[in-house]
C-alpha cells in the first residue's frame, strides 16, 4: 500500500516498509530517474581532475557529517586518499564515518540511483538531493571503470559489503557483490571507497582550506585525513555539543509557485480551502487562514480539487501577496549557535579575540534562514594584503568564487577604518547562512546571491562584530597607553627626586611613591 | 673705578642661590606629595614686546607653567631638574661647558636628548627661570672673539685666581673665553671701547697702535658678536664706565651687528644686562660710502629685504638709524670695512678714526 505525502511542495511516495524505515528517520524514495547529470557534470563540480578530486571529498565528507550530527551523534570521520595508479592520476578515496549507517536494501539505490535521496525535505541539512555521493561514484565509474564498495551498518546485527556500479542509462544500480559480515561491537556508520581520476597536488590547497573551515564550523567533529603521501591531518573535536537539530517543518506560503500548489492539490483530503491551508502551511492558522481566503476572494467552503487552473495561479498569487502571513519560525533549521562558532574559530584559527553574532531568524521568498557571523582577530590569523573572509552555507564552507559571494561585497563595501581596522591587519571575517533554501547564485553553489534580506543581516551582522572588535582594540590600546603612560612617570620622577635633592643639597630623597599612584588617576591637562 | 654690577664672584655665588632655590622648591613639592612645577615667563613670540625704556626686547606677562603631573612636560621637567642640577655642579666646581658638551654630559646622567636643539631649549628655559645668562652658569659658546688693550684682570678661575694679565700681553689680543669672562677688572688707562666686526682690522689697529692712539680697548666681534662677548663689553661699559664705539661693515648685517650689542636680540628677550644701550654705531655708515668715496657692491636683494625689515624694527627707531637705512636705500650700495685700504692701508687709522670718533663723542 502506498501513501502519499508532501514535503517540500512535492509530493514523495512512501511505501509502508519505508514508513518503518523513516522511524529511524531515514526516508528513501525515487524522485526522478535522469542520466542528466552523465553528460553535465560540471553542474556538480566534476569539470576538471582537480576540482573533481575537490568535490568527490567534499561530498563524502558531508554525506558523513549528515549521517551523523543530526542523529546526535559525534561525528568521527576518516577520509584516506591513496594512489591507484600514479602513471594515471587515479586514486582509492575513502571516508568512513560513524554514522546512523544505511539500511542495508537502501545502500544500492541511495549511492548508484540519481535523485534518491534521505534530505528530500524541508529542514536544514548540508546536501538536497543526495546528488553529490552519486556524482562521485559516477564519476569514479567513468574515469577508472571500477566498482564502488560501500559498507555501512545500522548498528545491529550485520553490517552489510555492497560492490556496486550505476547503470548510467537506466539510472540503476548494478549488485556485483554483496557480503554479510557479524557485526559484534555493534558498529554503526559507513565506509564508501571510490575510485576516480583527480589531479590531488593541484587540488591540495583547496582540499586542505576545505577540511581547514570544515573544521572551524564542525568542531565537535573529529576529521582525519591521510594524503597520497601517506601526510596525516587531524582536526581533533573540541566540544562534545551538537547543534539544535532541525526540524521538519510546512512550506511556507510565501514560497510556494504553482507546480508545487498542484502537487499538494493532487495529493491532499482536505475538502474545504480553509482546512487545506491550515494543514499544509507553514503557521497558518485557522484566523490567518480566514483573513487570507477574503483577501485572495475565495470563499472558505471551496473544495481545493475543485480549483480551475486560473484559479489555482490566483490563489498561488495571492500567498505571494498576502503580507499577514507571519514570518517562517527558524525550528527547521540548524545555525551552529554563538558557542560552537567560538569554539570552532578558537581552535582552527587561534586568534587573540573573537566576537560572534547570531542573528535573529529572517526570511525571503517565504525560506527561513539566520546569519552567523564572527570576527576573529590576532593571534595566528595571518596578515593578508586583503581582508580574509571565510564564507559558510549550512556548515559547509564555500572555498570557491569568493569575488562573487554577496558577503565578499558587503566586507568590500565596509569602511573598515571606522572601526579602527584596516584590511592589511590580522583578521578574518566568518559568514555562515543556515537556510532550508540557501538562496544560490548559481548551480555550482559556490556563491550567495544578492538578496536583500539577507544582505541586510549579513551586513548587520558584521557590523555588530567589527564593533565589538573595536571596544576591544580600543580597550587594548587604552591600556597599552595608560602602561606606557605611567612608565613614563615611573622613569623621570624618580631622576626629578634625585636631582632637586642634590641641588638642595639634601641627603634623604623624598618619597615619589605616593605621586606615581597617583599618577594613574591623572588625566592630561 | 665706578661698579654698578655684582663682580664676577658676587655673581657667581648669586647663580649658585638661584640654582640651589631651584632645587629646594621642586624638592618640597615633592615632599609635600604634589607634583613639582614650575611657572615661568613664556618666551613664544606673542609675550617678546620691545622695552623703549630698556632699548632691548623683554618678555610681556605671559607665563607658562611646566607641570610634572602632566605627561606631555614630564620629560622637558626632568630635563630641567637636571640642568639645573649640573650647571650648578659646573659653577661650583668653576668648570665651564659648551652647549655641545652639555647634550653629551647629559647622556651620562641617563638623561636623553633628541637633539642638541633640545638641550639648548633646556638651557634657555633655565636662562630664562634664572634670569641670567648660560654664561653665568658656566655653558659659553665654541666661538670666540678677543680683547686687547690696556686693561689688567685678575682671573678667578681655578688655578689662575689671584694671577693678573694685562691685556696687551699679547699681539694677537685674549680670547674673550669663559676665564677672562669671570675675570675681575682691575685696572685700565683706556677712555673707551672699540669694537670691530672684523679680524683683519682689529689686527691692523693693534699694529697701528689704536689702543694707545685713541686710549681704547679694541674688541674683535668675529661677527655677531657671542653673548659672552656682548656681557663683556656690557661690563667694560658698566663697570668702568667707558663708552662703546662699534665699527662693522656698511651693509644691513654689519647694522645689526652694532644694534644687538646695543639693544639685544629677541631670542634674549627673557635675559637682562647682556646689553649696552649707550654704546653707538660708528661706521660704517651709508653716508660714508659717498662722504669717503669707498669703493662699493651693489646691494643684493635679499639686502634690500633686510633693510626693509630693519626700517620696521622698533630698535631703529632712532634718527641714525632711519637716517642710514634711507641713504642705503637711496644709493643702493654697500662696503667693507677693509674698503679703505683702497686709500692706503693706514688711512683708516689716520684719517677716519679721529674724524668718526670726534664727531660721534660729542
Amino acid at each position: 500500500m502506498k501513501i502519499n505525502k508532501y514535503v517540500n511542495g512535492r509530493v514523495r511516495l512512501i511505501s509502508r516498509e519505508e514508513e518503518s524505515v523513516e522511524a529511524t528517520s531515514q526516508t528513501f524514495q525515487e524522485i526522478s530517474p535522469a542520466d542528466f547529470f552523465y553528460r553535465n557534470k560540471e553542474i556538480a563540480g566534476f569539470a576538471n581532475p582537480a576540482r573533481a578530486i575537490f568535490s568527490a571529498i567534499r561530498e563524502l565528507v558531508e554525506n558523513s557529517l549528515d549521517a551523523t550530527e543530526p542523529m546526535g551523534i559525534l561525528p568521527d570521520i576518516y577520509i584516506r586518499l591513496s594512489p591507484l595508479d600514479e602513471g594515471e592520476n587515479t586514486y582509492t578515496l575513502m571516508v568512513r564515518d560513524n554514522g546512523s549507517g544505511i539500511p542495508a536494501d537502501y545502500v544500492p539505490l541511495a549511492f548508484c540511483q540519481f535523485l534518491f535521496s534521505s534530505k528530500y525535505k524541508l529542514k536544514q541539512s548540508r546536501g538536497t538531493f543526495g546528488l553529490g555521493g552519486t556524482m562521485t561514484i559516477l564519476y569514479g565509474q567513468i574515469t577508472t571503470n571500477k566498482p564502488v564498495k560501500v559498507i555501512s551498518s545500522t548498528g545491529e546485527t550485520k553490517i552489510n559489503e555492497y560492490t556496486l556500479m550505476i547503470d548510467i542509462e537506466r539510472n540503476r544500480p548494478i549488485i556485483l557483490n554483496r557480503k554479510l559480515y557479524d557485526n559484534y561491537r555493534k558498529w554503526h556508520g559507513t565506509i564508501v571507497e571510490v575510485n576516480l581520476e583527480g589531479d590531488y597536488y593541484k587540488a591540495m590547497p583547496k582540499i586542505l582550506e576545505y577540511l581547514k573551515q570544515t573544521a572551524i564550523v564542525n568542531p565537535y567533529a573529529n576529521i582525519t585525513f591521510v594524503d597520497p603521501k601517506g601526510r596525516l591531518y587531524k582536526f581533533e573535536r573540541t566540544v562534545v555539543t551538537l547543534p539544535p537539530k532541525p526540524k521538519e517543518t510546512l512550506p511556507h506560503p510565501h514560497g510556494i509557485d504553482v507546480e508545487t500548489m498542484y502537487r499538494i492539490i493532487r495529493a491532499t483530503r482536505c475538502e474545504k480551502l480553509i482546512d487545506f491551508m491550515q494543514k499544509h502551511f507553514h503557521r497558518v492558522g485557522e484566523r490567518t487562514a480566514q483573513r487570507f481566503l477574503k483577501f485572495a476572494g475565495f470563499p472558505e467552503d471551496a473544495d481545493p480539487k475543485k480549483l480551475k487552473p486560473d484559479e489555482i495561479v490566483k490563489l498561488v498569487q495571492a500567498m505571494k501577496n498576502f503580507d499577514e502571513f507571519l514570518p517562517p519560525d527558524a525550528s527547521c533549521l540548524s545555525p551552529l549557535g554563538e558557542e560552537i562558532l567560538k569554539a570552532g574559530i578558537l581552535k582552527e584559527l587561534e586568534p587573540e579575540f573573537i566576537a560572534v553574532s547570531q542573528r535573529k531568524p529572517s526570511s525571503y521568498s517565504g525560506h527561513p534562514f539566520i546569519v552567523e557571523v564572527g570576527i576573529a582577530y590576532g593571534g595566528k590569523i595571518p596578515v593578508k594584503e586583503d581582508i580574509l573572509l571565510y564564507r559558510f552555507a549550512n556548515k559547509i564552507p564555500l572555498v570557491y568564487d569568493e569575488s562573487g559571494d554577496v558577503s565578499w561585497k558587503i566586507v568590500k563595501s565596509i569602511n573598515w577604518r571606522k572601526y579602527g581596522l584596516m584590511p592589511n591587519m590580522p583578521f578574518a571575517i566568518l559568514v555562515h547562512i543556515c537556510s532550508t533554501k540557501i538562496p544560490w547564485k548559481t548551480v555550482g553553489k559556490e556563491m550567495i546571491a544578492d538578496r536583500p534580506e539577507v544582505s541586510r543581516e549579513i551586513l548587520n551582522g558584521i557590523r555588530e562584530v567589527a564593533r565589538q572588535l573595536e571596544i576591544y582594540l580600543s580597550r587594548k590600546e587604552r591600556i597599552k597607553r595608560e602602561k606606557a603612560r605611567l612608565s613614563v612617570f615611573a622613569k623621570y620622577l624618580p631622576k626629578i627626586a634625585e636631582f632637586s635633592t642634590k641641588l638642595a643639597g639634601k641627603e634623604k630623597i623624598p618619597d615619589i611613591n605616593d605621586l606615581l599612584r597617583r599618577a594613574k588617576k591623572i588625566e592630561e591637562d | 673705578m665706578k661698579k654698578t654690577n655684582p663682580t664676577a664672584r658676587e655673581k657667581r655665588k648669586e647663580v649658585l642661590l638661584k640654582l640651589e632655590k631651584f632645587g629646594h622648591e621642586i624638592y618640597e613639592q615633592i615632599e609635600k606629595g604634589i607634583f613639582p612645577n614650575i611657572t615661568m615667563p613664556s618666551r613664544s613670540t606673542d609675550n617678546i614686546y620691545y622695552s623703549p625704556d630698556l632699548r632691548q626686547y623683554v618678555l610681556g606677562d605671559k607665563k607658562v607653567r611646566r607641570n610634572a603631573g602632566n605627561i606631555r612636560h614630564l620629560k622637558p621637567f626632568t630635563q630641567l631638574v637636571w640642568m639645573a642640577y649640573f650647571t650648578h655642579e659646573l659653577t661650583l666646581n668653576q668648570k665651564t661647558s659648551t652647549l655641545r658638551d652639555v647634550f653629551y654630559s647629559a647622556q651620562a646622567y641617563d638623561i636623553l636628548f633628541q637633539d642638541q636643539d633640545e638641550s639648548d631649549d633646556i638651557i634657555t628655559d633655565l636662562e630664562t627661570i634664572l634670569g641670567c645668562t648660560r654664561e653665568d652658569f658656566n655653558v659659553f659658546p665654541e666661538e670666540s672673539s678677543a680683547v686687547f688693550g690696556d686693561l689688567t684682570i685678575e682671573y678667578t678661575v681655578p688655578n689662575y685666581e689671584g694671577k693678573r694679565l694685562n691685556l696687551t700681553s699679547h699681539p694677537d689680543g685674549v680670547m674673550i673665553g669663559p676665564a677672562l669672562t669671570s675675570a675681575e677688572f682691575i685696572e685700565t688707562s683706556a677712555d673707551k671701547v672699540i669694537a670691530i666686526e672684523k679680524g683683519g682690522l682689529f689686527t691692523r689697529f693693534i699694529e697701528e697702535r689704536v689702543h694707545e692712539k685713541f686710549n681704547a680697548i679694541l674688541v674683535f666681534l668675529r661677527g655677531q658678536a657671542p653673548r659672552s662677548t656682548r656681557y663683556f663689553i656690557r661690563r667694560l661699559n658698566q663697570e668702568l664706565g667707558l663708552p662703546v664705539y662699534i665699527f662693522t661693515d656698511a651693509d644691513p648685517w654689519g647694522m645689526h651687528i652694532a644694534m644687538v650689542i646695543i639693544s639685544g636680540s629677541a631670542n634674549a628677550a627673557h635675559i637682562r644686562e647682556l646689553t649696552t644701550p649707550d654704546a653707538k654705531w660708528a661706521g660704517v655708515w651709508a653716508s660714508d660710502i659717498i662722504s669717503y668715496k669707498l669703493p662699493s657692491d651693489k646691494l643684493d636683494d635679499i639686502d634690500i629685504k633686510r633693510l626693509h625689515e630693519l626700517m620696521r624694527d622698533p630698535r631703529y627707531k632712532e634718527e641714525l638709524w632711519q637716517r642710514e637705512i634711507n641713504v642705503f636705500m637711496k644709493i643702493q650700495r654697500k662696503c667693507e670695512l677693509e674698503a679703505f685700504s683702497r686709500y692706503g692701508l693706514t688711512h683708516i687709522v689716520d684719517k677716519y678714526l679721529p674724524q668718526r670718533l670726534k664727531e660721534v663723542e660729542d
